[in-house]
Parts: C-alpha cells; sequence; structure tokens
C-alpha cells in the first residue's frame, strides 16, 4: 500500500442554515480513482471547491504528499498539481481554445508552442482538438476536452472531475474512461465525483460516499452492488415509478419539417424536425447539451415562432401563435432553467404562479390581476406537489432547486394541459424530489394528456417515456419504443462519438 | 473584513430605511463639503432643509415654491421609473420635455391672440404628443434595429437643444420681442395660462397632472397586468418571454409613457413657473428626475416623497444662494451625492452584511 | 466646398477627435472587463476643470493634463467602489456619476471662468510643421495627441498580445469562469474602472486646456455620450474607436467651419449634426446581427458577487 497523496482530515464548512460539509476525511493513493458520491447538495462541491482553494474551510487540515496543504486560492492549488475540470463555468465562449487553455496554466508558453502543445496531448490521449476554435462552436463533449487538456499540460498530480459525464454520449463517456484509465496508469490521481453508479462501478477503485455534508460509507465500488450504494447516498430506498401501459389515444401534436435559426450566436438551428404525439404517451427526447434543446422548447412553447403549417395541436395550426395563445389551447411547457426562465427569482411564489396560469386559471379581469386567486392557486400547488416552503409569498430564489422544480411542473400540471413539453424536469433536483416530478408525468400521461420529456438523463428517458427519439445538432431521429433500447443504441442515435472521425460528419443512420 | 451575503428575500425595512439614511448621509457630507467652502455647515444645511418651509421670511413665498418644482419631477419621474423597472433606461427625458414644452407652446401661440378656452387643452395634448413623438424615436430604433436607447434618448437631448435655440431665436420668437429671444408670454396671457389654480399653494395643472399620474401608476404597477409584465421584464427577461410578454410592445410602451409624461410637464412650465420659450427656460428637471426616480425606489408614493424633497433641495439651494453666496452648482453636486449614497445603501436591501471572518455555525 | 482648406481642416479634425478618443480608448477597456460606466461625461468634466485649476495655477500645462487625468480616475474611483463592492446597478450608477461630476465641476470652476490656460506647445520645430501638406498634418500637434495615438495601439497589444489583455478580456466574457479559475475579478475590473477614469480625464483636460481653451461649465456638451457610442461603433476595436472618434472630429470641425463660412443651412442643423450623425451610425452598426456582436463582452453591466 503505497502512501496516500492527498489526505483529508475532519474539513468543515458552514454556511448561514446548512453544513455543507461536517468533519468529512478521506485518502486519496496517487494512481488511484476514487468517486465521491453523493446527491445534489450532499456537499460533494463545496468539498471539492475546498480542494481547488475555491473556498476556505472553517475546520481540519488537509495533506498534500505528507506537506500540509492550505491553498489559498486556485492558483496555488494548481502550483501543488491539484488540476480540476468544472462541470460549468469555466470556459469562455467567444476566446478559442488555445487562449481558453493558456488562461487555466500558470506560466503559459507563447502562444505558438501552447498550440503546437495542445495537439501533442490532444493525440496523446485521443482527444482531437483545434486550438484555434473558438470555445463557443464546440459541442458539449469537445468543450470538456479543452478542460481536460488544460488540465493535463500541467501533469497534474490529482486531477478533480465534477460531473464529467452529464454532458458526453455513451461512446464519449467510452473515450473518457480510457483517458482516465490511462492517466491512472501513469500515476495520476483522480477524484471523480458523480450520482451514476453504473460508471464509478465500471471506473473507480475507491468510493466515499457523501449524505448530507457527512462520509457515510466507503466502500469498492466494484464489490458492491448499485442499488447498495443508491441507497447509502439516499439514506432510503426509493420506489421505481408505477406505471400501467395504456393504449396511445388520437394524435394530439403534429410536428413536420420545423427548422429555426437560433436567436443566439452560439445557438443551434434546428432541422427538419418531425414528430407525432399521442395521448397518452411520454415521449423522450435524449441528447447532450446544446444540440437543440432549448431551441426546440423555445419553438413549442412559443417564445420563438415558426413558419406556418409545422406546428398542430389538435389539428389547430399553431406555428405563429405566441406562448399565451397556445395556453389557452392546452399546450404548456416547463424550461430547463428554473431560476429567470421558469420562475422570476425574486418574484413570491404567488407572483409566479401567475406567470403561466393567469389564462387557464381565470386569474385576471380586464387586465386587472385577481391576486387572491392567485396565492390560492400557488397555495394549491404548494399543498399537492409537496413544495416546501413557509408559504406563496417567498420569493422563488429562497427554494431548493428541487422544491422550486416541484412548484414550476405543478405548476403546469395543475392546469390540466393537453400536451405537457418539459426540458431536464430532474436536472439538479435531489432523489426523492425527482421521483416525485417522474411519478407525476407518468400520471399526467395516464390521464390522457401527452407529454414531451426533453433531457440529458437517459436511465430517467428509459425509465418513463413510451418512445425516444434522440435530438443531435438540431435534427431529431425517427422514434423508437423506449421498452429494450440499449445504451449502445442510444448513444449511436445521440451521434456517437462527435467529431471522432473525420470523415463521419453525418448523423448515423439510425435503422427505424 | 466583511463579506456579504445574498438575502433569500429582499429586505422590506431596509427598503424603506435607506432612502432615509441616504438624506441623513449626504447632509453630512454636505455639511463637509459646505465647511469647505468656507461655510457653517449646520447653518447651510438649515437653510436648505428647514428655512424654506419654516422661516417666516422665506416660507410664504418658499411653500408654494415646493409644489411648482415637485409636480414636473413627479411626473417625469413616475414615466421614467416604468421604464426603470422594465430594464428601458430612457435618460433623455430633458430632450422630450424641452420638444414637449415647444409643441404645445406652438400650438397656444399658433391661435394668438385668440383666448377660446380649448386652447390651454389643446397645449396640453400637444405638449404630450410632443414629448411622446421624441421618445417614439428611441423606442422604434431600439425595437427595429437593437439600438442602444440609452446612448440614443440621451444624443436626442442635445438635438432638442439644438431645436430649442432655434425656436427661441427663430420660429417661435416674439414679433413684438423687438428682436429679444425668447417667444410671448404665454402664462401673461388668457387662454394659454397655466396659472395658480388655489392661490398660495402653487398648485398648477401640472401639479394636478402629477398626482393623477401617481395614483395611475399605483394601480398599475399593483393591481394591473401590464404592470406585472413591466416588473417582470425588468426582473428576469427570459421569464417574461416564457410569459408572453411581447418586448417590443413594452418597450414602447415604456418609452410612450415616459415621453408623453416628459412632454406634458414641460408645456405646463413653459405656459405658467417659466412663462415663455426661451433658450434656457429647461433647468435640467429631466435630469434631476432621475434622481427622484431612483430616491423613490421606482415605487409611486416613494417618487411622490422622493419629489418634494428634491424640489426643497433646488428651492434651499436657491436659498443658500442668496443668503451665504454658495453657487447653485453646490446643489446639482448634492444631490448627485444624495444618489450615490442611495446606490451604496441599496446593497443592504438584497444582502446582510457579515463582518469578520467566516465562522462555523 | 470652397473657403475651406482640406489640410487645416484635417488637422483640426485630429485635434477636435482627441478628446472623445481618448475618452473612448478607456472606456473601451473598461467594457472590455465587462463594466459598463455610463459616467464617461461625468469623469471627462471633472477630469477637465482639475487640469485647469493645476495648468492655472502652476503654469504647466503637463501637470494640468496629469491632474486632469488624477481628477476622472478619482471619480471613477467612487463608480468602482459602489459596483464592484457595494454591487450596486451599473446603469445607474454611471448616470449618477455623471450628474454628481457636471455639479461638482462647475463648484470647482467657479473662480476659473473666463480664465486663458497656459499654451500647450507643439511637439516639432517649426522647420517639420512649414513642409507642405505633410507637415501641419504629420507634425503640427502637441504631444497628447500622439500620446492619444500611443495609447490606441498599446491598448490594442496589450488586449491582443500580452496575458494581461488576455486575463481582462476573459474577466468581461464571464466572470464565473474567471473567477472559478481563480482569477481577482473584482480587483481587474477596478483597475479598468480607474485607467478608463483616467483617459476620460485626459480627454477632458485636454478639452479645456487645448481645444477651446478655457473653462465653462458643462463645456464637454455630450463629448462623453459620444465616446460611449464610438466604443459601440467600434465593435470594441481599439483601431476602429480611432476611426470612429476621427469621423465624429470631421464632422464636428466641418460644421464648425461651414457655420463660420455662413453657408446657406440653417445653425440649427449644423449645431445638432454631430449628434444625429453619432445615432445614425449607432443604427446602422446596431442593425448588423452578424457575428461582429460577438466582440461585446458577454458579461457586460452584469454584477458579480462571488457566492462562496
Amino acid at each position: 500500500m503505497t502512501a496516500p497523496l492527498l489526505e483529508i482530515a475532519g474539513l468543515t464548512k458552514a454556511y448561514p442554515g446548512v453544513v455543507a460539509n461536517d468533519t468529512v476525511s478521506f485518502a486519496i493513493r496517487p494512481g488511484e480513482v476514487h468517486a465521491l458520491l453523493g446527491e445534489n447538495g450532499a456537499g460533494k462541491s463545496t468539498l471539492v471547491k475546498m480542494i481547488y482553494g475555491l473556498v476556505r474551510p472553517d475546520a481540519g487540515s488537509m495533506t498534500l504528499e505528507g506537506a500540509p496543504f492550505t491553498p489559498a486560492e486556485p492558483r496555488a492549488a494548481r502550483a501543488a498539481g491539484v488540476a480540476m475540470v468544472f462541470q460549468h463555468f469555466s470556459l469562455f465562449e467567444a476566446l478559442n481554445v488555445a487562449e481558453n487553455v493558456a488562461l487555466g496554466m500558470e506560466d503559459p508558453p507563447r502562444p505558438r508552442d501552447l498550440a503546437q502543445q495542445i495537439r501533442e496531448v490532444s493525440e496523446t490521449y485521443g482527444l482531437p482538438l483545434d486550438p484555434d476554435r473558438l470555445v463557443g462552436d464546440l459541442s458539449a463533449g469537445e468543450r470538456q476536452r479543452v478542460e481536460i487538456i488544460r488540465c493535463l499540460l500541467q501533469d497534474p498530480k490529482l486531477l478533480i472531475m465534477d460531473e464529467p459525464t452529464s454532458v458526453l454520449t455513451p461512446q464519449e463517456v467510452e473515450i473518457l474512461f480510457h483517458t482516465l484509465r490511462k492517466l491512472s496508469a501513469e500515476g495520476t490521481a483522480i477524484l471523480y465525483i458523480s450520482h451514476k453508479l453504473e460508471e464509478i462501478r465500471a471506473l473507480c477503485d475507491a468510493a466515499t460516499i457523501l449524505r448530507l455534508g457527512k462520509v457515510v460509507a466507503e466502500c469498492t465500488p466494484r464489490e458492491v452492488s448499485a442499488a447498495h450504494m443508491a441507497e447509502l447516498m439516499v439514506g432510503k430506498s426509493l420506489a421505481a415509478p408505477a406505471r400501467a401501459a395504456t393504449p396511445p389515444g388520437a394524435v394530439l401534436l403534429k410536428v413536420t419539417g420545423l427548422s429555426l435559426e437560433p436567436a443566439t450566436p452560439f445557438g443551434t438551428p434546428l432541422r427538419h424536425i418531425g414528430m407525432e404525439l399521442r395521448a397518452g404517451e411520454i415521449l423522450g427526447i435524449g441528447g447532450v447539451a446544446g444540440n437543440g434543446q432549448d431551441e426546440l422548447l423555445a419553438a413549442l412553447s412559443g417564445e420563438a415562432r415558426t413558419t406556418p403549417g409545422t406546428i398542430a395541436l389538435e389539428g389547430a395550426q399553431i406555428g405563429a401563435l405566441g406562448p399565451n395563445e397556445r395556453r389557452r389551447l392546452g399546450l404548456l411547457c416547463a424550461p430547463e432553467e428554473r431560476l429567470g426562465h421558469a420562475a422570476a427569482p425574486d418574484m413570491s411564489l404567488t407572483e409566479n404562479a401567475l406567470l403561466t396560469a393567469r389564462l387557464r386559471q381565470g386569474l385576471d379581469r380586464h387586465g386587472f390581476l385577481n391576486w387572491n386567486g392567485a396565492q390560492a392557486y400557488a397555495e394549491q400547488v404548494i399543498a399537492k406537489f409537496d413544495v416546501r416552503t413557509p408559504g406563496a409569498h417567498v420569493a422563488a430564489r429562497a427554494l431548493s432547486g428541487g422544491n422550486l422544480q416541484k412548484f414550476v411542473i405543478g405548476r403546469e400540471i395543475m392546469q390540466a394541459p393537453r400536451v405537457l413539453v418539459v426540458n431536464q424536469p430532474t436536472w439538479g433536483v435531489d432523489a426523492s424530489a425527482a421521483a416525485d416530478i417522474r411519478q407525476a408525468l407518468l400520471d399526467l400521461a395516464q390521464n390522457g394528456a401527452a407529454v414531451i420529456c426533453i433531457s440529458q438523463d437517459l436511465d430517467e428517458l428509459l425509465e418513463i417515456s413510451d418512445r425516444f427519439c434522440a435530438l443531435n445538432e438540431g435534427r431529431l431521429s425517427a422514434p423508437r419504443p423506449a421498452r429494450g433500447l440499449s445504451m449502445e443504441e442510444i448513444g449511436l442515435m445521440l451521434g456517437g462519438a462527435h467529431d471522432m472521425h473525420e470523415a463521419d460528419g453525418e448523423v448515423p443512420h439510425v435503422p427505424a | 473584513m466583511f463579506r456579504l451575503e445574498k438575502r433569500p428575500m429582499p429586505s422590506r425595512v431596509w427598503i424603506v430605511a435607506t432612502p432615509v439614511i441616504a438624506v441623513i448621509l449626504t447632509m453630512i457630507a454636505g455639511g463637509i463639503m459646505f465647511a469647505i467652502l468656507g461655510q457653517d455647515p449646520v447653518e447651510a444645511i438649515r437653510i436648505i432643509f428647514l428655512d424654506p418651509l419654516f422661516d417666516e421670511r422665506f416660507a410664504s413665498f418658499s411653500r408654494p415654491q415646493l409644489l411648482v418644482k415637485a409636480g414636473p419631477l413627479i411626473l417625469i419621474a413616475i414615466g421614467l421609473a416604468l421604464g426603470f423597472r422594465a430594464g428601458i433606461w430612457n435618460i433623455g427625458a430633458e430632450g422630450q420635455y424641452i420638444i414637449g414644452a415647444i409643441c404645445g407652446a406652438a400650438f397656444g401661440l399658433a391661435f394668438y391672440p385668440s383666448e377660446n378656452p380649448l386652447i390651454f387643452p389643446g397645449m396640453v395634448l400637444a405638449g404630450l404628443f410632443g414629448g411622446w413623438a421624441w421618445a417614439m424615436i428611441p423606442a422604434v430604433l431600439r425595437t427595429r434595429f437593437r439600438t442602444n436607447e440609452i446612448l440614443v434618448s440621451l444624443l436626442l437631448v442635445y438635438v432638442a437643444e439644438a431645436i430649442l435655440a432655434s425656436a427661441a431665436t427663430g420660429f417661435l420668437r416674439n414679433p413684438d420681442g423687438r428682436g429679444f429671444p425668447g417667444s410671448r408670454n404665454l402664462s401673461q396671457h388668457p387662454g394659454t395660462d397655466n396659472l395658480e389654480l388655489v392661490a398660495g399653494t402653487g398648485m398648477h395643472w401640472g401639479v394636478v397632472a402629477a398626482f393623477i399620474a401617481v395614483i395611475f401608476s399605483y394601480v398599475l404597477l399593483n393591481r394591473h397586468l401590464m404592470g406585472y409584465q413591466i416588473k417582470l421584464a425588468g426582473q428576469a427577461p427570459r421569464a417574461a418571454k416564457f410569459a408572453g410578454v411581447n418586448p417590443t410592445r413594452l418597450i414602447v410602451l415604456c418609452l410612450g409613457v415616459s415621453g408623453a409624461l416628459a412632454g406634458m410637464a414641460g408645456l405646463f412650465e413653459v405656459a405658467g413657473p417659466a412663462g415663455q420659450i426661451s433658450i434656457d427656460f429647461n433647468v435640467g428637471y429631466g435630469f434631476t428626475a432621475i434622481i427622484v426616480a431612483f430616491l423613490g425606489r421606482l415605487h409611486p408614493v416613494g417618487i411622490l416623497l422622493a419629489g418634494l424633497l428634491m424640489a426643497l433641495t433646488y428651492i434651499g439651494g436657491e436659498l443658500a444662494q442668496l443668503m451665504l453666496g454658495i453657487p447653485a452648482s453646490a446643489i446639482q453636486a448634492f444631490q448627485g451625492m444624495l444618489l450615490f449614497f442611495l446606490l451604496a445603501l441599496d446593497v443592504l436591501s438584497n444582502y446582510r452584511v457579515r463582518i469578520g471572518r467566516e465562522v462555523a455555525a | 466646398m470652397m473657403g475651406i482648406d482640406p489640410v487645416t481642416l484635417i488637422v483640426a479634425l485630429i485635434g477636435a477627435s482627441t478628446p472623445i478618443l481618448l475618452a473612448a480608448i478607456g472606456e473601451l477597456v473598461v467594457e472590455k472587463s465587462g463594466v459598463l460606466n455610463l459616467g464617461v461625461e461625468g469623469m471627462m468634466i471633472v477630469g477637465a476643470v482639475s487640469g485647469f485649476i493645476i495648468a492655472i495655477n502652476t503654469g504647466s500645462p503637463w501637470l494640468g493634463f496629469a491632474a486632469g487625468a488624477v481628477g476622472g480616475a478619482g471619480l471613477s474611483l467612487i463608480f468602482a467602489l459602489l459596483t464592484q463592492y457595494l454591487l450596486s446597478n451599473q446603469v445607474a450608477t454611471g448616470l449618477a456619476l455623471t450628474l454628481f461630476g457636471l455639479g461638482l465641476s462647475s463648484l470647482m470652476g467657479e473662480a476659473y471662468t473666463g480664465i486663458n490656460p497656459p499654451l500647450t506647445p507643439d511637439l516639432f520645430p517649426q522647420a517639420l510643421r512649414d513642409i507642405p501638406v505633410a507637415g501641419p498634418i504629420l507634425f503640427g500637434h502637441d504631444l497628447v495627441i500622439y500620446l492619444s495615438i500611443l495609447l490606441v495601439a498599446g491598448v490594442w497589444y496589450a488586449l491582443h498580445h500580452t496575458r494581461m489583455g488576455l486575463i481582462l478580456r476573459a474577466v468581461g466574457e464571464s466572470h464565473d469562469a474567471a473567477h472559478a479559475l481563480g482569477y481577482k475579478v473584482i480587483r481587474i475590473r477596478i483597475c479598468a474602472i480607474l485607467f478608463g477614469g483616467a483617459c476620460a480625464g485626459l480627454g477632458g483636460a485636454y478639452l479645456s486646456l487645448v481645444r477651446v481653451p478655457s473653462w465653462t461649465e458643462g463645456m464637454t456638451a455630450g463629448a462623453g455620450w459620444i465616446a460611449l457610442a464610438i466604443v459601440v461603433f467600434a465593435s470594441w476595436k481599439p483601431w476602429r474607436a480611432l476611426i470612429g472618434a476621427y469621423l465624429f472630429g470631421g464632422i464636428a470641425a466641418l460644421q464648425l467651419r461651414l457655420q463660420a463660412a455662413e453657408i446657406n443651412i440653417p445653425v440649427m442643423f449644423l449645431d445638432m449634426s454631430p449628434y444625429l450623425v453619432t445615432i445614425i451610425v449607432l443604427v446602422i452598426i446596431s442593425s448588423d446581427r452578424g457575428r461582429a456582436a460577438l466582440n461585446a463582452p458577454a458579461a457586460l453591466g452584469k454584477v458579480f458577487h462571488a457566492s462562496g
């Protein structure tokens, strides 16, 4: 047994009202792939931020290679050999790959040498990347490569990876694992943060499980079952959502030849999207982030108008209608971004109830608002969907992600939609809230409505959807029955590994 | 060291308290400024804030002036606040004010020397239309070409001033004025005059309009869908679009209303207290109204109070100029300082200040 | 047009453009760091009055220019503290800066109206300036004009060829990402704001010491706002800011000459022409929906608060 590379003892960090980390201790050996496992809000991010010098612990100590390790800032952590691949927020879209890499290095070489180094490293580890391209033009998987290469150029002893596979197709995940195994064999330790159990079992040598800021267990992932780890992580066993098979009804929503130019410079254009949605069914739309999910939701919600004749709701053409007219006809949506899109952060839940429910719940008369009615509706949603809040007067941003998401989904479902479109309904939501939300979607379909669930969580889609299709670079594949689909097949539908083969620019043909 | 922690909800106490504290801090800082200018700070502050209201020598003149000066400030600020809440920054109210005054005056003078009682209402409408039209320029450029409305509305102030100079010395010049610049006096001619309605109060039609605007805006913001959409668009533009708010309509509405109110304010001023179109009849109400809107927390009732306070600093400033020889520009600096303190203290409504290092709970 | 000599027009154009160019290049750096400071007009006029006062009292225009830069930077420090530490709204704070600056400057300059400042000498000897055509255009200026062009070159080089510039652009692109990588977002932005204030102040001092040359209340007359417009016109590119400023200076110089020549155009239209042209140019630039918009710093005007 080698001496530990990084040893963490009794790390504690508290924020007002919540102890993010409570005397957390564990150790990582050189070359080890160590999983940090836990639900959203279990304290994983705070812990790695302390290791990376972004947050200072209140108590406890860290030891790196036998010496005390107290990084005051990320620069110090990087100098000590700790590198980190972020889940969000660390790339600059308007800068090119080489500039992005240089920003993450202490002493970057001259631009020309750096570009050369990037090419070399990307070749060595099988991560092709052009140093001159703008990051904004890259796919999610390619962006991750930028971050990984940025780390590798600094020869890290410890590489921290925060939820790295959430933006990858199954094929891209395989490539990433290959790279990580190679690094590990070369002696680099990897701290791998995830809540995806099968991945951890496939990749990691050891796992530390966090729940509510505390270490609840340590295990060797290969030797325990995923179900066991899930129970340790969540603290109870969760019932799989219940569903009864219903025969699909009449066509409620029909999309034909929907194309749309993006509204933002780095957006994805939609290309010839077609689908048919029947009463009582859930259509799952999978895809890696940035392949047109937001644009598709905007086209369906009415935030982006489309050419007439492309979208029909129960036979009526709605492509030229705005969000409220579509709501009146029974097409409701819940966008991905809760704060700022689905809900206004600084407004109360009552005001947020009004945001989408005004028309169908009759909350105004000649433009004059019925605040009592809005409050009553908000309270109904809160009660029915078990939203934990002191009341309807509380600002949306004061709610936890899971509670706000339950409110947002509940607000739409309780308006009895004919068609409901949700994007990433359980993103960043704790497991029990996620289970509630999925069950609510299933119940809605059971009662005769149709649901489109856009999600990057493939497990979720396989669990709740009747049919599955993939959104890839703004194109939607033909749907296939969800039951019996393998990850391999889904991966191919999602476009396989992006930009790994030079001749393979086209979307792979998917047999129907 | 101290650090900031975002509050889960804005603090209602601080929202009300910050303007009051800001005024007190401004008095202190202003006192220091006056001391540097070689004046007795306590006396200067007393003359500015108390004497206009309570000193027997001045109160009979000053008290009515309060409403005379607050009227246009409130009227303009109410309009600006609607836009500011929606994230639409009309900072060219001064230009809309000038154009409103010119249009209104031109309408009245076109019928000179008729004394028909319909002329004055017509002037009000002309002023309203002038201000609205001038504000429509940035509105249309913003909605059609996405041109920044801040810069356009502001640059149009200078264009309006060029038109004003031309009006005063050219097309509206008093033909009987022996060549002096300036139009005929509107306030001394029955039919075009905006007179004091109740003697000794300073209440003229512009003040009445300001009060109506306050009530109208209060109802709009608190009870009406349009007010809800304005607030939503300002706080969360994406959510507003999701809620079906049409951004183009909102820009046209907010700029239009604020332009119309500023134009009306200009007309009331030129037909009343100012009396005539002259090269410099405008005294910067369009800019001071920006301070009034913020000081009043963009809230109608707050704007009412802030307008009165700001009017007081104008009157007190004139008094201080008379009594102590404090330059008029000192008051402008004083008003700017007030806005600084207010913006600085704003942080307290949305954040908690924690002193000391982070401590484990 | 008759009566207007192109060579003197070009010389006048360069002089008329310099205050705006200085202010614009400073604001360009500020905006590249993700901060929108609408207080340019206020910083310029405070620079104008501070520079004027010091130049009168010391008799040295150079100390005056330095004082102008210090005055502008001093005022921008208020903006920096309010927006970076107290997280105030940048639009409102910038407006406050302009309103306060206008008041403060007329207060400071009360005793200085109607005085002539010490003369700022031209840089090159008479012999060079006497060369026909090229002489006045290339050599007929004072140090500040050459400095302003050097500043444009320096900012261009720094932004695109130095690490400092890369970090500045990164902060303006995404403060969250820059913070996550360990860059001191607030410190970097404060430096940019102070630089912008110093440039605006220097531009203001050039106005009161060379262009006019005397002190009058509100003498900047919208120059600061035009500088802001030029930054947009330039799509945040330094050399294009130079073109924009010279274009504007050309119109300002031309309209003054047309007024003097008593051409048959109403004075009103000549007076408003610089502002109208600026608006028209803004419209043309902003209606371009292409990827030119990418140059706009993505985090422009957004409040940064590191949450932990």
